[in-house]
């Protein structure tokens, strides 16, 4: 082992999926000798690794690779903290130190209650004071700073009251205490700190999951490619550090790293995540390509012509920025209520105060009393009411295989009516399927099977799938040999058997490719981008939800019209992103909420439009940013699923609601009355809270 | 009244240890894999390798 220092580097492995993918990637990665650590992160689904500076890129993929994982690097590792993960510790933390002190305080007022009385009841609330008031000065903190916020900015939201509230609280039993009075309620506003922490923590740990699921998708972060440099010589580099005028070497199968002038080389692009286009395009020397396209047949010799943040089309970009601000202008169900809430409940404790005041209460008796109303109204089952709900309803869509990112998301799923698909990627695999496997020899099947899985081409890979579930044996073949834009060629039983690009050129722009036997052409395999196996059955089944479903293409109107046929969807075709965006602009208009689910690059704007969204989980990256859903795998039917999921949520959401107010209706009353006296104000936050947790937690398996 | 002396102390310390407790794992990442860990007693020991 050498004495120089290890560097650390992330990656994400979407297929870690069990224990034995654990024990695989930890004891097989570290065989490797410039690697020194390997520890799986199974929730992020991430590998940390510790390895030697002098080991590139691409052989840590290929450590990788080699034990059957696909890995993509993220981030350049410890030294850039993720402020959001942050601010979930930071709230966890507080959640801790809150739940301590209401622990410890409740055994000093429950001593109270059950009958201390002078010097003794006098000591426990003076301990009360010493442990609450830091609590509430360090666990108030995200309360006080938001409050403060919003006051600054001339407007309110829940946290004034909640802030109000505490602090007025704090200060009453304070003086309370000074004075010996017999009632303290340090234990009311820890513990309300207490439960509306944990709501708020809730809501920010099921965006982080949601985030970290995302990061695990992303690939094309902290991706490469080969360049070339002027003696001919070839290294890796990373996607952002290329530069133009560099030359990429980019094989078949590999995704082009940045936008480029092809000056050698002839292959063809699989465009589909950019335009939507199903038909690949067939590139030349002078042709300009771009950044996420798929290479399928030939090396090419790509001159990079813009690198990082400005390959993304500039065009695509800035329409996606004025897409996204009509989004931020959707108010979240808690905050709408919050807007009655608030001046509701000031007005009540202001009244109460005053009613006091004018019976002629004194105003010691008078303040005891508003603090009382603010304490039992504070929104402490409406804090959790809505993140309760919603983080049961991610983690059951997460086992379905759907990532929601964050719970707005899921109210505004709730509300759609109308749907757009794109086509190529959503409705279709996106990716080419073998078609008519099932006719041919078993003998050829066979063959074909042991040349494809020698191959990464991505025709190679699609028939791999595709026989793989045929049960058959790969043929005994020797000296196999891949030739780029060619094929492959072995030796079989005595014979040069080759697969490879069909010979005859009747086939026009159709992928295709064909099996010879001693230069006689024995079996051609079509391809072709299959629907998913349900969609007709989810289209259907979100039609009779009420949701009315229409394809937006970019495609031509020839190959939509089979799939719209097949699906019986009504189609507009060959449209740009700004027709799509235009599309979902006109149903806005007209009063309907849209669900834009599309995976390509031109679908992004429309993505971000949309009132909700989602994306495939093999959608570009600017498609899975934009959108609101990602869902996982072939099947379609994740999509019905999330909105029925939501439309559930929005209703437990809703009798939270009413219960909460159910709730304040008996409350009040009593609290206005000055009968609200700590042990009342415990029971009924600690009661009120637990039913509305427990309603939301009927929810979990409610999918199915 | 004379118990009390020794009754909230500790009380109170045994509270502040389990919150120590927590902090600590928390800041030695024990909450950062959760799944994982569930997973973890499944995992054989690595086999044994030359020193």
């Amino acid at each position: 082992m050498s004495a120089t220092a290890l560097v650390e580097r992330d990656f994400a492995v979407p297929d870690i999926r069990c224990a034995g993918c654990i024990a695989k990637l930890e004891q097989g990665l570290v065989r490797d000798r410039r690697i020194a650590a390997a520890r799986v992160n199974f929730t992020e689904k991430r590998v940390h690794l510790s390895c030697t500076p002098d080991t590139d890129m691409p052989d840590l993929i290929g450590a990788f690779s080699n034990l059957g994982f696909e890995a993509h690097p993220i981030g350049a590792g410890p030294d850039e903290i993720d402020p959001a993960a942050e601010t979930s510790r930071e709230l966890l933390r507080a959640v801790a130190v809150s739940g301590f002190a209401m622990m410890n305080i409740m055994l000093l007022s429950v001593s109270v209650w059950s009958g201390a009385a002078g010097a003794t009841r006098d000591l426990f609330h003076w301990l009360s004071a010493a442990i609450a008031l830091p609590t509430v000065s360090y666990a108030g903190r995200p309360f006080f700073r938001s409050a403060w916020r919003a006051l600054r900015h001339g407007g309110t939201n829940m946290d004034v009251p909640i802030s109000i509230g505490v602090l007025l609280v704090c200060a009453i039993s304070l003086y309370e205490t000074a004075t010996s009075g017999p009632h303290a309620y340090f234990d009311g506003a820890v513990m309300l700190l207490f439960f509306l922490l944990c709501g708020r923590w809730l809501d920010s740990v099921m965006r982080d999951r949601a985030r970290g699921g995302v990061t695990a998708l992303l690939r094309n972060m902290g991706t490469g490619a080969m360049v070339v440099a002027d003696d001919g010589r070839s290294r890796w580099v990373d996607a952002t550090a290329l530069e133009p005028g560099m030359v990429m070497l980019v094989a078949a199968g590999e995704r082009l790293a940045a936008d480029g002038v092809v000056v050698g080389g002839a292959s063809r692009l699989d465009l589909s995540l950019l335009t939507g286009e199903s038909a690949p395009q067939a590139v030349h020397a002078d042709d300009l390509v771009h950044a996420g396209t798929l290479n399928l047949d030939a090396p090419l010799r790509v001159r990079v012509t813009a690198a990082g943040a400005d390959t993304a089309l500039a065009d695509i970009a800035r329409l996606m920025g004025e897409a996204a601000q009509g989004k931020s202008r959707y108010v979240r169900i808690a905050d709408r209520a919050a807007r009655f809430y608030a001046p509701a409940v000031h007005c009540l404790a202001l009244m109460a105060f005053a009613g006091w005041m004018i019976a002629g209460a004194g105003w010691h008796q008078s303040l005891l009393i508003a603090a009382a109303v603010l304490i039992i109204t504070c929104p402490c089952a409406l804090g959790l009411a809505v993140p309760a709900a919603q983080i049961v309803a991610a983690g059951e869509l997460m086992r379905a295989g759907v990532l929601v990112k964050d719970g707005s998301a899921l109210e505004r799923l709730a509300e759609v009516d109308r749907a757009f698909v794109d086509k190529t990627g959503t409705l279709t695999l996106g990716r080419p399927e073998a078609i008519g496997l099932e006719r041919l020899d078993i003998g050829v099947r066979s063959l074909i099977l042991a040349l494809s899985q020698a191959s990464r081409h991505p025709l190679s890979e699609a028939l791999t799938r595709g026989l793989q579930s045929y049960d058959i044996r790969p043929a005994d073949v020797t000296s196999i040999r891949e030739t780029p834009g060619f094929g492959i060629e072995a030796r079989w039983a005595g014979h040069a058997v080759t697969l490879g690009r069909p010979q005859g050129g009747d086939l026009g722009d159709a992928l295709a490719t064909e099996l010879s036997v001693d230069g006689r052409a024995v079996a051609t395999v079509r391809f072709a981008d299959r629907l998913r196996p349900d969609a007709a059955d989810a289209i259907r089944v979100l039609g009779r939800e009420g949701v009315e479903a229409m394809i937006l293409s970019g495609d031509r109107a020839e190959a939509v019209a089979p799939v719209a046929r097949d699906l019986g969807l009504t189609a507009q075709t060959g449209m740009s992103p700004q027709d799509k965006l235009a599309a979902i602009g006109r149903q806005a208009a007209m009063g309907h909420k849209v669900l834009m689910i599309g995976d390509g690059l031109n679908d992004g704007p429309a993505l971000a439009a949309g009132h909700a969204s989602m994306a495939p989980g093999s959608a570009s990256d600017v498609g899975k940013n934009a959108a609101d859903c990602i869902f996982l795998g072939d099947r379609m039917m994740p999509v019905v699923q999330t909105v029925r999921m939501a439309r559930r949520t929005q209703a437990v959401v809703r009798q939270n609601f009413m219960l909460a107010i159910g709730y304040n209706v008996v409350a009040v009353p009593l609290a206005f009355l000055g009968f609200v006296t700590p042990l009342v104000a415990a029971i009924a936050m600690s009661g009120s809270s637990l039913i509305v947790v427990g309603n939301a937690l009927r929810l979990k398996r409610a999918i199915r | 009244m004379n118990g009390l002396a020794f009754l909230i102390p500790i009380a109170l310390g045994l509270g502040l240890l389990g919150l120590a407790a927590f902090f600590w794992s928390l800041r030695k990442g024990q909450f950062d894999d959760l799944d994982g860990a569930a997973l973890r007693i499944f995992v054989e020991d690595e086999e044994e390798r030359a020193p």
